[in-house]
């Protein structure tokens, strides 16, 4: 790539959070022969070329439904254990068992983390970040009917799911205050691709 | 198999061709059977020379007695199905035949309806329906996918499989020449806002695929394609839209792309999380792990295909590597004790497949041969033990390491690592 000004202050911001991304590896020279050519705009390309409409504030909100890990993009609503046993059981039993570790699909309860490494794949022995769980089932379950729960319905059943695998009270409530706040056995597990280019095997 | 490496006599040719020769003394062995049959191969019948053949169409198919397959096996709505590596010649891979990996199913989407959002941190939220986005300039460049779970059945030190295909093992790799518009030329009709460091592409199947994206990425060669081997990219690669990363992983390259939301940070997704996360050993997981490091796998001869007789053979395969171009691959025919320089067939292009070709002359007896691939990072393709030592025994992605296969003194191949660990 060129060089231009946005892209050196996207570096720049790109070293201020930290990411080691693979461009920052030595392992990743740009291709000047290829690659720089191939995919530079021309000289006399417009600073815009104005194709495609600008979309409303409303527009945006129809689609911009994930979560991320702060909370932002949670919606209003709540869900205790009790009512996430029953979501669980009508919605979500058939392919993850009635324990949620039965299958026949992915395996939802397990052990802590630090028994075995990885101990069990599940959300309380690897998942990070409570709030994936909301953007998830948000998105994706049920697998053959997506979409179908209503925002305390999901609530509901990542209470039971978090509390199922000890991270959570009997007696708690999920919520857009409560949900980012709980801390995932498995949170500080993760490291950001530290392979550094070159010749090293890592 | 065997057909396309020889061809195999059946009874009845070998009696009718080599009656009279047998006689003669001149034939001894099957071999020189095949090599008379190859010279007087029966007549098809009809003639082809004396029939007309068939008028033009409108769409072409395959030869009838080609047909190359996917390797389909579950049923399932998250599932995978591997291209057929062994009957595929050069770097490129037919479109149908690419391989699959899905986690709802393949969408039925109509190019017209399709629209791609981005929002977030830019100055103009705006909205692209396709055919604005194909009025950009273009790019076209071959580059390769491959899932970063490819290879993950041939791990486990206890598991080692033996007959296993090529296919099967290494067959969530396919090569195509992409076509789109520069993401970065999106980005700045939109205009990024300083501060932003990432993106989050979330696609239109029936489990919205989400993943993040350094921005860094999206600048320099992220593309957003809709053309794939000079038509548009088929459903099961992501049509009308997905995101192509040249040299990271499969699953980063969203299918059937519909928003991109320009953010300061990563949405930590399900997808780069719970899965396409590296668990390390002393209880650590690697998570963006998007490069592909070099590799390389032996495309022929691999299980089941049986080695007719010794002497002259051409093993050959793929090589690769997200980090840049491949400079060197080597081929050992003794287990890993002497190494060659194999041919690297131009193009080498980056980030895309290179063919590699090596000429052997088996001298039947039992031996095992690998590959191992170089790219112009210096990085040269691990032994399974050297990734067992830098990442433990139960990570989950990312098997680059050197693959074996194993010729038995009757010619069968079958996996051969589990000899070499
Ligand atoms: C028809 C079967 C089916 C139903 C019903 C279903 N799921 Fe799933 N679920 C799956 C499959 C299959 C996967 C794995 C998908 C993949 O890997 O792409 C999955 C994955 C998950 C995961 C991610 C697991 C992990 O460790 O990554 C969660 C969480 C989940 N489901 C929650 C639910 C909840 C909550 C419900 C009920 C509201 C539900 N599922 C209903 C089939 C189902």
């Amino acid at each position: 790539m060129r060089p231009t000004a946005a892209a050196v202050t996207l570096a720049a911001s790109w070293m201020l959070v930290g990411c080691a991304g693979p461009a920052d590896a030595p392992g990743t020279p740009a291709d000047e022969s290829f690659a720089d050519i191939a995919y530079a705009l021309p000289e006399q390309a417009p600073r815009r070329f104005g194709f495609g409409a600008e979309a409303s504030a409303a527009r945006v909100a129809r689609w911009d439904t994930d979560v991320k890990p702060d909370g932002e993009g949670l919606p209003a609503g709540k869900g205790t254990v009790a009512e996430g046993e029953v979501v669980f059981m009508t919605y979500c039993v058939a392919c993850h068992g009635p324990t949620g570790t039965e299958g026949p699909n992915d395996v939802l309860v397990g052990s802590d983390p630090w028994e075995a490494w990885p101990g069990s794949v599940t959300v309380g022995g690897y998942w990070p970040y409570a709030t994936t769980l909301y953007d998830y089932i948000s998105r994706a379950m049920p697998q053959l009917t997506p979409g179908v729960l209503t925002p305390n319905q999901t609530y509901a059943v990542i209470a039971y799911i978090l509390h199922r695998n000890g991270v959570v009270a009997a007696d708690a409530e999920m919520d857009a205050q409560t949900l980012p706040a709980v801390i995932m056995p498995a949170r500080d597990r993760f490291v950001v691709d530290d392979r550094q280019g070159g010749s090293q095997i890592r | 198999m065997s057909e396309k490496h020889g061809p195999r006599l059946s009874r009845r040719a070998w009696i009718t061709t080599t009656s009279g020769v047998v006689a003669a003394g001149l034939i001894k062995t099957q071999a020189d059977a095949l090599r008379l049959d190859a010279q007087t191969a029966p007549l098809q019948t009809p003639d082809p020379t004396k029939v007309p053949g068939r008028f033009t169409s409108e769409v072409g198919r395959r030869a009838v007695g080609e047909q190359p397959r996917r390797l389909a096996r579950a049923q399932a709505l998250s599932s995978s199905a591997q291209s057929p590596l062994q009957d595929l010649m050069g770097i490129i891979t037919p479109a149908d035949l690419h391989f699959e990996r899905h986690h709802a199913g393949i969408p039925e989407i109509a190019k017209g309806s399709h629209e791609l959002l981005v929002h977030g941190m830019v100055d103009r939220p705006m909205v692209f329906r396709m055919s604005d986005i194909e009025r950009y300039p273009r790019v076209s460049r071959l580059y390769f996918i491959e899932c970063s779970g490819n290879g993950g059945s041939a791990y486990s030190r206890e598991n080692m499989p033996t007959e296993i295909t090529v296919q099967a093992l290494d067959g969530l790799l396919s090569t195509s020449e992409w076509t789109g518009v520069p993401l970065s030329t999106i980005l700045r009709e939109v205009g990024v806002r300083s501060g932003a460091s990432w993106l989050l592409a979330e696609g239109s199947d029936a489990a919205m695929m989400s993943r993040s994206v350094p921005l860094e990425k999206a600048m320099d060669d992220a593309l957003l394609a809709f053309g794939q081997n000079g038509e548009a990219i088929r459903p099961e690669q992501g049509y009308p839209l997905r995101l192509m990363l040249p040299g990271w992983e499969g699953n980063a390259q969203v299918k059937w792309l519909r928003r991109i939301e320009v953010t300061d940070r990563p949405t930590m997704t399900r997808e780069e999380t719970s899965k396409y996360t590296d668990p390390l050993e002393g209880g650590t997981a690697r998570q963006f792990s998007f490069l592909m490091d070099a590799k390389s796998t032996i495309t022929f001869p691999t299980y089941p295909f049986v080695l007719p007789e010794r002497g002259w053979w051409e093993i050959t395969g793929l090589a690769w590597s997200g980090r840049g171009r491949i400079t060197r691959v080597e081929v050992s025919t003794d287990g890993g004790a002497r190494w060659a320089d194999a041919v690297l067939q131009q193009p080498v292009l980056p980030k895309c497949t290179a063919r590699f070709r090596h000429l052997w002359e088996w001298n039947g007896r039992e031996t095992v041969i690998l590959s191992r691939a170089t790219d112009d990072t210096g990085y040269v393709q691990p032994t399974v033990q050297q990734l067992w030592e830098a990442r433990g025994e139960r990570t989950r992605y990312h098997f680059n390491h050197q693959r074996a296969w194993k010729v038995a003194s009757d010619g069968a191949v079958t996996f051969g690592l589990g000899d070499l660990v």
